[in-house]
C-alpha cells in the first residue's frame, strides 16, 4: 500500500464491499461490490443519475458511505479523510485554484506531502501535457482544453495509487477529446497507475477502458471488456446504452446440448445455448443492428442462419459507408439494420419488401424478464423518434 | 466585494469613443457635479480654513485667511495623544472585529449556503441594528453596561465593534458565498488537511471580503465621535481625535485647529489604508 508520504511504485487494487450510498429521499448508490485489479483501466459506464460519480466521490473520500466497506491496495479507507488517501482526482469542472498560477497548482499536492522538488516535477508534469510554456499563468488565461490537461496534470503528478476521473472529457470539443482519450491511455500505460474513469459517453469508456462497468439505478448491471459487453449483453439496459439492439420476446419451444430454438411469430429464431443467460419459457433475445443482412429475395434457409421476413421498409437513411434501415416487420415493431454500403447505392428503399438475416451466433439472449420488442434504441434524435412515431400510427 | 465591482465597471472598453464619451459624461454629470459640490468645495474650504490665523480683534472664533502651517505642528503638539488613541482603538477594533466577524460570515456564506431560510434570518440579524440609530443603540449600551465599565479603553472599543461588525460581515459573506466549494474539495484530494484547504484555499479567496470589510469598519471607527463622547461610553481619557474635532469647531470654536486635524486624520488613513491594501496584495480593490 501505498505510503501517502511518498510516491507510489505503481497502481493498486480498489475494492469496494457491499457499498451503500443513501441520501434522504433516494438511494444512489445500492449494495455495490466491484474489484478493479491494479494498473487496470477502469470505466463506469452509465446514464446522468445512475450513481457513477457518487461511487467516484465515496471513493476520494468526499462522500461517505451509508454501509461498505472501501479497501485501496488491501486497506481499508473508508473512515480516513480525502486528505489521507492515495488518490487524486481529475474533477469534472477542473477545479483549478484560481488564485494560483499553473505551475503553483501542479506542485500543490506535492509541496502538502513535503515531496523533494516540487517546481521540478510540476514542470515535469507540465511537459507530459505540454502545457510547460504556460506555468505561469493563472488558470482563467487558459483555454478549456489546456485547463483540462491541467487539471490532469495535477493530479498524476502526485503519483496516486488510484486516479480517479470524473467525466474529464466532457467539455472539450470531438477534435480534442480523441486526442485527450489517446493522451490519457498512453499517460497510464507508461505510469502503471491504476484509473477509475466515470463517464456517459459509451464509446469514451469502450475505446479507453479495459474493463466498463455499466451502471444503472444505482447498481452494476453488467461489467467486462468492451468487446464482452457489447457482443454479449445480458440485459435490456446494456444492450441499448452500448449502441443498440433489435430486441424480441420469443418463446423457447427446443433445445439441444449447444442451441436453443425459439419461435418468433412462427418464425424459428436459434441461439447458442451459451450466449443465453435463460434457457426456458418466454426469454428476451436480440442482435444486433450490423449483424443484420438485409435482402429483397427470401433467403436459402440454412441452419446457421436466421431468417426473419417478408417485411416493409419504412425508412432508408444514406450516411456515406453504410445506410440505416428501418424495416417493419409484422408482430415485431420496427427493426433497425446498419448496412455496409458494399454497392454503389442502397439495395432498398421505402415500402420494399425485404427480409433479415443473421448468424445464429450473433443473437444474444437476455436476463430479463420482459422487455418491449423491436429496436429499442437509446438513441432520441429527433429522426428516432419519427420513425417510431410514423411505426406506431 | 462593492470595490471589485466598481473597478470591473471602468474597465469597459471604450468604443467609437467620440459619441460614448459625450454620452458617458452626461450620465457622469450628476455625479460629478454632487461630488464637486459637497466634496472638493468643502475640502479645499477645510484646506483653507486650516491656515487661518486668529484675527487681529482677538474675538473668539475670529480668524483671518493666512498660510500658517504651523498649525498643523500646534495640532500634533497638542492632540498627539488623542489622534494616536484613535487608531490604536481602531486597530484593536478592526482586529477583534475581524475575529468575531470571519467565523460568522463563513457560517452564512459557507454552513449555511443551502438552507436559504435560516441564512436570511440570521443576515436580517445581522443587518438589523442598522434599522435602529446609531445615537439610541450606543446610549442603550451604556445603560446595559455596568457603570464602572463605562468610560474605560475597553467600552469604547467594545462600542466600535458593536457598531462596525455589519460592515465588516456583509463584504467577507459576499466573498464566502462565492467560494466554490469544489476548490476546497480539491484542496483535500490533494492532501491538504482542513486547515491548510483553509490557510491556502479558502482564506486567499476570501481576501477581498475581509480586505473590504476592515476598510470599511476601520476607517469611520477611526473617526468616530460618537462612541468615545462623554455622553456615550466614553470620558475624557479615552476621547479619539473625533471629540476633539467635535469640540474645537463647536465649543472652542478654533475652526483652523479642527480643520487641521480633520486633515491631519485623513492624511493618516490615506497612509495607513493605501500601505495595508498593498501589504494584503489586494491592490484591483483601489
Amino acid at each position: 500500500m501505498a505510503d501517502p508520504q511518498s510516491f507510489a511504485e505503481k497502481g493498486a487494487d480498489l475494492e469496494l464491499v457491499g457499498i451503500q450510498k443513501r441520501y434522504p429521499g433516494f438511494t444512489a448508490v445500492e449494495n455495490l461490490d466491484l474489484v478493479i485489479p491494479a494498473g487496470s483501466f477502469f470505466a463506469l459506464l452509465g446514464p446522468s443519475g445512475c450513481g457513477k460519480t457518487t461511487t467516484l466521490r465515496l471513493v476520494a473520500g468526499l462522500e461517505e458511505p451509508t454501509q461498505g466497506r472501501i479497501l485501496i491496495g488491501g486497506k481499508d479507507v473508508s473512515r480516513l479523510k480525502p486528505h489521507k488517501r492515495p488518490v487524486n482526482t481529475v474533477f469534472q469542472s477542473y477545479a483549478l485554484f484560481p488564485h494560483m498560477t499553473i505551475q503553483e497548482n501542479v506542485a500543490f499536492g506535492l509541496r502538502r506531502r513535503k515531496i523533494g522538488d516540487p517546481v521540478g516535477k510540476a514542470h515535469e508534469a507540465l511537459r507530459l501535457v505540454e502545457l510547460d510554456h504556460v506555468a505561469d499563468r493563472k488558470p482563467a488565461q487558459l483555454s478549456g482544453g489546456q485547463q483540462q490537461r491541467v487539471a490532469l496534470a495535477r493530479a498524476v503528478v502526485n503519483r496516486p495509487a488510484l486516479l480517479l476521473l470524473d467525466e474529464p472529457l466532457g467539455a472539450l470539443d470531438l477534435k480534442l477529446r480523441r486526442q485527450m482519450q489517446q493522451e490519457l491511455k498512453q499517460i497510464q500505460q507508461e505510469v502503471g497507475l491504476t484509473f477509475l474513469h466515470v463517464t456517459h459517453d459509451q464509446e469514451e469508456a469502450m475505446t479507453m477502458a479495459d474493463t466498463v462497468a455499466v451502471m444503472n439505478k444505482g447498481r452494476i448491471e453488467q461489467m467486462g471488456a468492451p468487446e464482452e459487453l457489447y457482443e454479449l449483453p445480458q440485459t435490456a439496459f446494456v444492450a441499448n446504452f452500448l449502441g443498440q439492439s433489435n430486441l424480441f420476446g420469443v418463446e423457447v419451444v427446443g433445445s439441444t446440448d449447444q442451441v436453443l430454438h425459439t419461435n418468433l411469430n412462427g418464425a424459428r429464431i436459434s441461439l447458442p445455448r451459451s450466449r443465453s443467460a435463460r434457457e426456458s419459457g418466454t426469454i428476451t433475445i436480440g442482435v444486433r443492428p450490423e449483424k443484420l443482412s438485409l435482402s429483397t429475395h427470401e433467403p436459402e434457409s440454412e441452419l446457421s442462419l436466421n431468417v426473419l421476413g417478408p417485411g416493409r421498409v419504412i425508412d432508408a437513411s444514406f450516411i456515406g459507408v453504410s445506410t440505416q434501415y428501418t424495416v417493419d416487420l409484422p408482430g415485431s415493431g420496427p427493426v433497425e439494420v446498419f448496412a455496409q454500403n458494399m454497392q454503389a447505392g442502397p439495395i432498398a428503399g421505402a415500402g420494399d419488401e425485404v427480409w433479415l438475416s443473421w448468424h445464429v451466433e450473433h443473437t444474444f439472449g437476455l436476463a430479463d424478464d420482459r422487455v418491449e420488442t423491436g429496436a429499442l434504441t437509446a438513441d432520441l434524435s429527433t429522426r428516432a423518434i419519427a420513425t417510431r412515431a410514423s411505426h406506431a400510427e | 466585494m462593492a470595490f471589485t465591482a466598481f473597478s470591473a465597471n471602468t474597465k469597459v472598453a471604450d468604443q467609437a469613443p467620440r459619441k460614448r464619451g459625450w454620452i458617458a459624461l452626461l450620465l457622469l454629470a450628476p455625479g460629478i457635479a454632487y461630488m464637486l459640490l459637497f466634496f472638493v468645495t468643502p475640502f479645499i474650504q477645510l484646506a483653507i480654513t486650516s491656515l487661518q490665523a486668529p484675527a487681529e480683534s482677538g474675538g473668539i472664533g475670529q480668524y483671518v485667511a493666512a498660510v500658517q502651517f504651523s498649525n498643523y505642528w500646534v495640532a500634533i503638539q497638542e492632540y498627539w495623544p488623542q489622534l494616536l488613541r484613535s487608531f490604536v482603538y481602531a486597530v484593536i477594533a478592526t482586529v477583534v472585529g475581524l475575529i468575531l466577524s470571519y467565523p460568522l460570515a463563513y457560517l452564512l456564506g459557507v454552513t449555511l449556503r443551502n438552507r436559504a431560510m435560516l441564512q436570511g434570518i440570521l443576515l436580517i440579524l445581522v443587518v438589523a441594528p442598522f434599522f435602529i440609530s446609531l445615537l439610541l443603540r450606543t446610549l442603550a449600551w451604556k445603560s446595559i453596561l455596568p457603570n464602572e465599565f463605562i468610560g474605560t479603553d475597553g467600552a469604547v472599543i467594545f462600542g466600535l465593534i458593536y457598531n462596525f461588525i455589519p460592515f465588516m460581515v456583509l463584504p467577507m459573506f459576499a466573498s464566502l458565498q462565492a467560494l466554490d466549494l469544489r476548490l476546497v474539495e480539491a484542496g483535500s484530494d490533494l492532501y491538504a488537511s482542513p486547515v491548510t484547504v483553509f490557510r491556502k484555499v479558502t482564506l486567499p479567496l476570501s481576501l477581498p471580503g475581509v480586505v473590504s470589510g476592515t476598510l470599511l469598519s476601520f476607517i469611520p471607527m477611526s473617526g468616530d465621535y460618537v462612541v468615545a463622547s462623554r455622553s456615550f461610553l466614553g470620558s475624557t481619557d479615552t476621547a479619539m481625535v473625533g471629540n476633539v474635532i467635535e469640540s474645537n469647531f463647536l465649543q472652542t470654536q478654533n475652526y483652523p485647529m479642527a480643520a487641521a486635524l480633520s486633515i491631519l486624520l485623513m492624511v493618516i488613513i490615506l497612509v495607513i489604508v493605501a500601505t495595508y491594501v498593498r501589504k494584503s496584495g489586494a491592490e484591483d480593490l483601489l
